[in-house]
């Protein structure tokens, strides 16, 4: 005897019943799509939390060992950058500043905090979509490239761009020319970023000493051992720096939005509600089945079916379960991802690696439901059927 | 006595523990010839239904010796009493057919416990001719809702005997059929019984199907009184 027969059996029933069946599918499905939308947004804010850290092209980084995350860094000294040359492996050392300042849009003045980004775009240390084409035009004194997957609040400034050229906009109380724009995205950090030279970075934070910077972003020599090269300058540096890989820099970053906030515990826990609510749905489901055929059931023992083949047909009407709402759980979930990275901006997509991991949660959560509901089985007793 | 298809000797069975127990099986002793058909009655409470759950291997032994198509069930495991099952045709008071199955997938579903039935289309071909023997190869892919209640039982008939089974046990097979479709469904058992020799354990207290028996047991108080 196959397990196909028991299998097939359960669809037999299932298929009888078709508003329970719809039911448990839209369940199943619902579960399925609380699962993807919450996985999705922790990704997502990962993915966009270590955006920065990402475009960033060194191969190791000086970062202050107090430094939480980038969008709130701890200064160090300027000139730790220049110690690294001592090394004849260190090529170029490029100091970054980061700060946030205000921004007033340019449509309706409202207010909002800007991330900012000054380094020597030149030295090929950091580089963003969009921005060596803007390199000669930063120069100009007071001027900024904007990131224009900044959050829309900052205001519509693409549209304004094509329209009417370069054009002024207002930060931290000074007039700055918006020359172009870059791509890096929103994160949970920042809801917008521009990018700008050293000196006009100095220009918009006049507060800021020139030599406390956030960051170093270090390129070496070609062939160079960039683990070998981490070693060689966190022996020769003092303990206000550390010396990461580019790894290291954005694990650094995930690291701070994984544990230092309750974010990704969040979402775990928005997961695990929407699998417990599925698994209850389809237990309700299976349970109501057998409860109806007990007698049926009873009579199939009698006639010498294993309470094992009961078990695998339960069993098969909840991997079925789980098989026909994981399809249109995830079809629903790939558009809603389209719907939701359209209005956040924030990096959403379907990846295969996840798709695989709700399939797996999705039928886990139904054999735990087809466990739970086999207990009925028990009253299924043939000695009762005389 | 090894040739009895059933052979009961000294079976006791009570429900029920410490001063809640109640015996419904004293010191009982009961053999059925092969192809034998025997009428089980006796009043309500006379221990008639409890005897045929442990004649049919549904309920664990207490006392005495049952042998049944061979098998002692006396301290059997339960695989054994599932593997005696597969032997047994059961009919039950109610049709208990699966209603989300056609009558011809119903009683196939009996067939898929014996390997050598063969595939599923066997199967299916096989549960098509036995329904025709009881009258119902027109509605051989009707649900069972669609099926009068004489006619549910014809294919609990057919589903119980078509894996040639060497014990028929049916309890009350009629009380839930009219006068006619009772006749009819008790006929055509006896009939199918007779041409392959199997026997039959009927429990019944209805009257009117006395005359199907070879012989007649009474029941009462636990013990057969004649």
């Amino acid at each position: 005897m196959t397990a196909l027969l028991p299998l097939r059996l359960a669809w037999r029933q299932l298929r009888a019943e078709r508003a329970r069946l719809f039911s448990a599918i839209a369940g199943v499905m619902f579960a399925c799509v609380l699962v993807f939308m919450q996985l999705g947004f922790r990704s997502a804010l990962f993915d966009s939390a270590t955006a920065l850290p990402q475009a960033m092209q060194g191969e190791l980084f000086l970062i202050h060992p107090l430094t939480t995350a980038l969008f709130r860094p701890e200064t160090f000294p300027r000139v730790r950058a220049y110690q690294t040359l001592a090394l004849p492996e260190v090529q170029v050392a490029v100091p970054i500043y980061m700060a946030q300042a205000i921004w007033r849009n340019p449509v309706n003045g409202s207010h909002r905090a800007i991330q900012l980004i000054g380094f020597d775009n030149e030295a090929g240390a950091v580089s963003f979509p969009g921005l060596d084409e803007l390199i000669p035009a930063l120069k100009r004194p007071d001027t900024i490239a904007f990131d224009w997957k900044s959050r829309p609040e900052f205001g519509p400034v693409g549209a304004l761009l094509a329209e009417r050229g370069p054009f002024q906009v207002e930060i931290g109380h000074r007039m700055v020319e918006i020359v172009g724009t870059v791509a890096l995205g929103a994160s949970f950090g920042a809801d917008g970023n521009a990018v700008m030279t050293e000196t006009n970075f100095r220009r918009l934070i006049s507060t800021r000493q020139s030599n406390n910077i956030d960051l170093v972003a270090l390129r070496l020599r070609p062939g160079a051992d960039p683990l070998t090269v981490q070693k060689q300058l966190t022996a020769l540096l003092p303990g206000d720096v550390t010396v990461v890989t580019h790894d290291q820099l954005v694990a650094w970053e995930r690291n701070y939005w994984e544990t230092a906030t309750p974010i990704g515990f969040i979402f775990a826990f928005g997961s695990l509600m929407g699998l417990i609510v599925g698994m209850v749905i389809v237990y309700q489901i299976l349970f109501a089945d057998i409860a109806s055929h007990l007698a049926e059931y009873a009579t199939l023992k009698a006639m010498g079916f294993s309470a094992g083949y009961l078990r695998l047909v339960v069993m098969g009407a909840a991997a079925i379960l789980a098989g026909l709402g994981f399809v249109p759980g995830i079809l629903a979930s790939t558009g809603l991802y389209r719907v939701v990275a359209k209005a956040t901006l924030l990096p959403l997509r379907m990846q295969v690696d996840r798709g695989l991991l709700v399939l797996g949660l999705i039928f886990g959560m139904c054999s735990i439901a087809g466990l739970l509901a086999m207990r009925k089985l028990k009253d299924a007793d043939p000695a009762d059927m005389f | 006595m090894g040739d009895h298809p059933v052979a009961l000797s000294g079976v006791g069975f009570s429900f029920g523990e410490g001063a809640l127990r109640r015996p419904v099986l004293r010191d009982l002793h009961l053999t059925v010839e092969p192809g034998e058909v025997v009428l089980l009655t006796g009043p309500s409470g006379s221990g008639k239904t409890t005897l045929l759950t442990l004649v049919g291997a549904l309920r664990a032994m207490q006392q005495g010796s049952c042998v049944v198509l061979g098998q002692e069930l006396l301290g059997a495991a339960e695989s054994a009493r599932v593997a005696l099952r597969r032997r047994i045709g059961f009919i039950f008071q109610n049709h208990n057919l699966l209603g989300f199955l056609t009558a011809r997938q119903n009683v196939a579903m009996a067939l898929e416990l014996h390997p050598d039935f063969g595939e599923e289309a066997a199967r299916l071909s096989l549960a098509g001719e036995i329904l025709g023997r009881v009258g119902l190869a027109d509605f051989a892919d009707v649900v069972p809702a669609k099926l009068s209640g004489g006619q549910r039982q014809r294919v609990a008939v057919a589903r119980a005997l078509v894996a040639g089974p060497g014990l028929i046990l049916a309890d009350e097979p009629t009380a839930a059929l009219d006068r006619q479709s009772g006749r009819d469904v008790v006929d055509l058992m006896r009939g199918l019984a007779k041409d392959r020799g199997m026997p039959v354990l009927l429990v019944t207290h209805d009257p009117r199907i006395l005359d199907v028996a070879d012989r007649v047991v009474a029941m009462e108080d636990g013990r057969i009184v004649g």
